[in-house]
């Protein structure tokens, strides 16, 4: 082993420290008493502890391959890997609790969370289509398991089985693009991909390129749910487990878009224009159909599932502008994201009852009465998702709009607010339920929180009204982070 | 001695009392109430101040402050002039008399609608302080959050069907008045949101709009946000929705504060942004505004019930302000200005009279009453003189910015102004006439005949309200004089962009001395 290896190595650590530590919880499994559960969920918490602190010396300006060019260590990787890892350990802590009242507490759900997070870490990090692909299967195999992991519960099989076939559906469009990419340009690595057909063919890609790269926004869409390829999402949100709804709807989203961002920005630059367009017609129709259809909803996992289409639509609106502004409040954008979906659905799974089943509306009815506490978590997560200022979500909005004014996409930040006047009627419409309706006599309070998700969500209230009032920080932090267009 | 950041203290103040009351244990609904009327009229005290140290000989922009805020490019930047002193002060005097208003008609959750009452005051006083466009979007959209919760939870029975409706028209405005300040920015040169920098480019030449249709589109969409705040006429159809289901005093914030927001946009944004658009827009915004008054009278003269009377008598009466701004004569100005703050008072006073009585028979219905005058002599008084000055009587605050607002608009049009004429007197007719079905005649309903007068209390609450009323009335002047030159600066961009396309013109249409030879 000679040093270079060794210091690439170290540059892996991460993944390592996940993948140990995934699979040292299958091992500790059978060993552990059901009473004991727990301490795997913070063995699965220390590790992402560890290879967060382990990616703190990696910050370089200029971006460094290895694995002979596979594997990619930069900025935006980093910064995406620490956002992945923050989301590991919230979405372990919050489903605690939920786990044993569901009495589903197992040790392979926090393997399968660890093995998802190395898949999402890879799918940033990666520098060649196929590693991309297995960071993408990776990461799905470990969320459709996790969907489906009420085995007795039949939404949750159902969820978990739909997400599969769809899933395994949008693979194969994406190892398609895959493949005619490589016959048309006759490599899977980005960079040279992009030097081939921007040297030597001087842009005059071939079209099968064209399709290649066609077929692979298709898959990507299925991924994070683009319209018309989200029609899995609702069912899939709504029947699985909500700790891992909460999961799905930020951690395969937010490494789906970076994946993508990267393969555009950095493969595909020679195709801006084509993509740009094809991005600029799926946004509108995004943006539009996630936030009408979301109005229809009675069900608030299933609603929030709608909302969380309709947010990929304004994300994609950043890279749309293809500018630096843009994709800096692509990633400001997923990071304020993060937060307020965390915050809503770990309310929304502390109040969920047991069987997970209190989820429509009505059970919101009186609800500030009950938990004021739970309730002004949910509406202040609620209100900066509709983009009122003082939120994280304002500032995202207001920089992905001002990215997209000024690289003069006027129409579509027209279409942008305007949909989101769509989206403060049935945020506020939750409002409506918990502030001004009188509770149910028949409902039962619920029971209270657990100390750990009372403290992720003041952190993650805190963490709003911080990226809403100084935003300096993300936001220098994301510029940092940017892919160079 | 002059305090610092004043305009900070001012603007934030109720929102820090709104965090001490945050900390008032639960129960103690009293202590609630002595620290929000309180904490208000220390922050009213506070605002006179301004007055006494507003240099009324000097047009731009005074108490100012500014701060870097985000990426140094958005900045927190304060600052009053002669529009929104009064606004400001407005605000300022509101609010201890709507926490009066609401001692004994709020009984459930009297912590929350304190709270929610002072955030309100910061958002409102911030939006007339603030000269940062972002900064103003932030407060403008911040305080829609309070007002939502103030009709949505202690609102009447179709309280949420009134809110939701609120909500979602301010929505649409207030969005695409976003997307618009950001096109600003961005047209600017993309180096400041600051409104006194970009009006300065403006009115240089440093900053040219690239096509006429740029400062059209940006016009509308400020004007949408404001008109529909204002409300000017097919966009006013939430208010009587939202002031019938309010609580008095969230109708009294919204008839008295709210509606100037828009008014105070247009004065603001509007004109020193766009003024050539808003030359072109002046005939079609005066038409809707001379609808919105004759419409809103004739509607307010069939409604059965008091506070919807009132609601559609504000549509009537914003209007006029409306036509005033458009007229962009100086007495058009000064008066609209002026109307501003009366409008303010008196609506104000009518709604709370309206909150004392249905506290009393929980009943709006003017069929229900009849003969009030023999029963609570006092009531009937304070609310003739209130009545008075919505209708403008000479010596009553009213009277001054009507004359000022008609003289102004027919001397720029003298059929919009003798239609608008003709709006107050329906005023008269309406206000007068449902005086007569509430107070006058036999006490006829047994019902009523147990109404006490008014106590002292809400004497408390009325009497500095007719106090200023009649200040105004007789002795205007020291309000005029403080507006005057501010307004003046409105009134010259006008006069500029006038001047500009006047020579444009001549320039295109008198022929070039090249021909000549």
């Amino acid at each position: 082993m000679n040093n270079t290896m060794v210091d690439d190595l170290i540059l892996l650590t991460p993944q390592f420290v996940l993948v140990i530590a995934g699979m040292t919880l299958m091992l500790l499994e059978p060993f552990t008493a059901p009473a004991h559960k727990n301490r795997m969920a913070r063995i699965a918490v220390v590790a992402a502890a560890v290879a967060a602190l382990s990616l703190g010396s990696q910050w370089r300006d200029n971006p460094h391959t290895i694995l002979n060019g596979m594997f990619i260590v930069d900025n935006f990787s980093l910064f995406f890997q620490w956002l992945f890892l923050v989301i590991l350990g919230v979405s372990v802590l919050i489903s605690m609790n939920f786990n044993e009242r569901e009495s589903i507490n197992r040790g392979e759900y926090y393997s399968l969370l660890l093995f998802a997070c190395s898949g999402m870490s890879l799918m940033v990090s990666s520098y060649d289509l196929i590693l991309t692909f297995i960071g993408i299967e990776i990461l799905s195999i470990a969320t459709y398991v996790l969907a489906g992991f009420k085995k007795n519960d039949i939404r949750s099989n159902e969820s978990s089985l739909k997400y599969f076939l769809l899933g395994s559906f949008a693979t194969a469009f994406l190892l398609y693009g895959i493949a005619l990419i490589f016959g048309s340009t006759g490599s899977t690595n980005y960079q040279a991909i992009s030097e081939l057909v921007t040297a030597t063919l001087e842009g005059n890609f071939q079209t099968t390129t064209l399709i290649g790269m066609g077929l692979l926004l298709v898959g990507f869409s299925f991924k994070i749910a683009l319209v018309p390829f989200h029609s899995w999402a609702p069912d899939v949100y709504e029947g699985a487990p909500t700790p891992v709804t909460a999961f799905m709807t930020v951690g395969p989203k937010a490494a789906g878009f970076a994946a993508l961002m990267r393969i555009l920005v950095e493969a595909l630059p020679f195709m801006a224009d084509a993509w740009v367009t094809i991005l600029w017609c799926l946004a509108i129709l995004t943006m539009v159909l996630g936030n009408v259809v979301a109005v229809l909803q009675t069900n608030v996992k299933r609603m929030l599932a709608y909302s969380a289409i309709a947010h990929a639509g304004y994300i994609l609106v950043g890279i749309v502008t293809n500018s630096d502004t843009g994709f800096s409040a692509v990633l400001f954008y997923l990071v304020a994201y993060t937060i307020m979906n965390l915050i809503a659905f770990s309310v929304i799974l502390s109040i969920s009852g047991i069987g997970d089943t209190r989820v429509e509306l009505d059970d919101y009815a009186g609800l500030a009465r009950k938990t004021p506490f739970a309730a002004a978590a949910l509406s202040l997560s609620l209100v900066s998702l509709a983009g009122i200022p003082l939120t994280g979500g304002f500032i995202g909005k207001f920089y992905l709009f001002s990215a997209a004014i000024q690289k003069g996409y006027v129409g579509l930040a027209v279409i942008g607010v305007l949909s989101s006047v769509v989206s403060v009627f049935y945020y506020f419409r939750l409002l409506v339920y918990m502030y001004m309706k009188e509770p149910e006599e028949t409902t039962p309070a619920p029971e209270p929180m657990s100390l750990h998700i009372q403290i992720i969500i003041v952190m993650g209230v805190i963490g709003i009204l911080w990226l809403g009032v100084f935003p300096d920080h993300v936001l220098s932090l994301a510029d940092y982070s940017i892919l160079a267009p | 001695m002059e305090i610092s950041h004043i305009l900070s203290w001012v603007t934030y103040l109720p929102a820090l009392v709104a965090a001490v009351i945050v900390l008032i244990p639960r129960g103690s609904d009293k202590a609630v109430k002595w620290t929000a009327f309180l904490g208000s009229c220390i922050i009213f005290i506070l605002s006179l101040h301004l007055v006494f140290h507003f240099d009324a000989s000097q047009g731009s922009m005074q108490f100012e402050e500014s701060h870097a805020w985000i990426k140094s490019i958005i900045s927190h930047h304060l600052g009053i002039d002669g529009i929104s002193l009064f606004l400001v002060l407005l605000t300022t005097f509101l609010t201890p008399l709507a926490v009066l208003s609401s001692w004994q008609s709020i009984t459930r959750r009297v912590k929350s609608f304190m709270i929610c009452l002072l955030t309100l005051e910061t958002g409102m006083i911030g939006v007339f302080c603030a000269l940062d466009l972002v900064l103003f979007y932030v407060f403008w959209e911040v305080m829609l959050i309070p007002m939502y919760f103030l009709i949505g939870v202690w609102g009447g029975e179709r309280r949420i069907y009134a809110a939701v409706k609120f909500i979602l028209y301010t929505m649409v405005g207030s969005l695409l008045m976003l997307l618009a300040i950001i096109y600003l920015y961005y047209a600017h040169g993309g180096t400041t949101f600051d409104l006194v920098e970009i009006t300065r480019s403006l009115s240089t030449g440093a900053m040219q709009w690239k096509t006429v249709q740029e400062e059209r589109w940006l016009f509308l969409a400020f004007l949408l946000a404001f008109a529909i705040k204002v409300p000017m006429f097919p966009l006013h159809t939430w208010l009587p929705d939202a002031h019938v289901e309010a609580p008095t005093a969230g109708s009294v914030i919204l008839a008295g504060v709210l509606l100037k927001m828009g008014t105070y946009g247009l004065l603001r944004f509007c004109l020193p942004l766009f003024p050539a658009a808003a030359i072109e827009a002046a005939p079609y915004i005066s038409v809707l505004a001379i609808i919105g008054i004759i419409y809103g009278a004739l509607v307010a003269m069939v409604q059965p019930d008091l506070k919807k009377l009132v609601a559609y008598s504000s549509v009537s009466h914003m209007g006029l302000v409306v036509l005033g701004i458009f007229a962009f004569t100086t007495q058009g100005f000064q008066g609209s200005t002026l109307q501003m703050l009366n409008h303010g008072l008196s609506t104000g006073a009518l709604f709370l009279l309206v909150g004392m009585i249905y506290d009393r028979r929980h009943t709006r219905k003017i069929a229900d009453f009849g003969g009030l005058a023999h029963i609570s002599p006092v009531y009937a008084a304070v609310f003739l003189v209130v009545t008075l000055s919505s209708i403008g009587l000479p010596g009553l605050n009213g009277f001054v910015g009507e004359v000022l607002v008609l003289m102004g608009s027919f001397a720029s049009n003298k059929l919009f102004g003798s239609l608008a004429a003709l709006g107050m007197i329906l005023s008269a007719a309406y206000m007068l006439w449902m005086y007569q079905r509430v107070f006058l005649g036999k006490l006829e309903n047994p019902d009523n005949a147990a109404i006490k007068d008014i106590g002292v209390r809400e004497k408390l609450i009325l009497i500095p309200i007719v106090l200023i009323m009649l200040w105004i009335g007789v002795y205007s002047e020291p309000f005029i004089s403080r507006m005057e030159v501010s307004l003046e600066h409105v009134q010259q961009r006008i006069v500029n962009a006038r001047n500009l396309e006047k020579s444009y013109w001549v320039e295109r249409l008198s022929p070039s001395p090249q021909v000549n030879e």
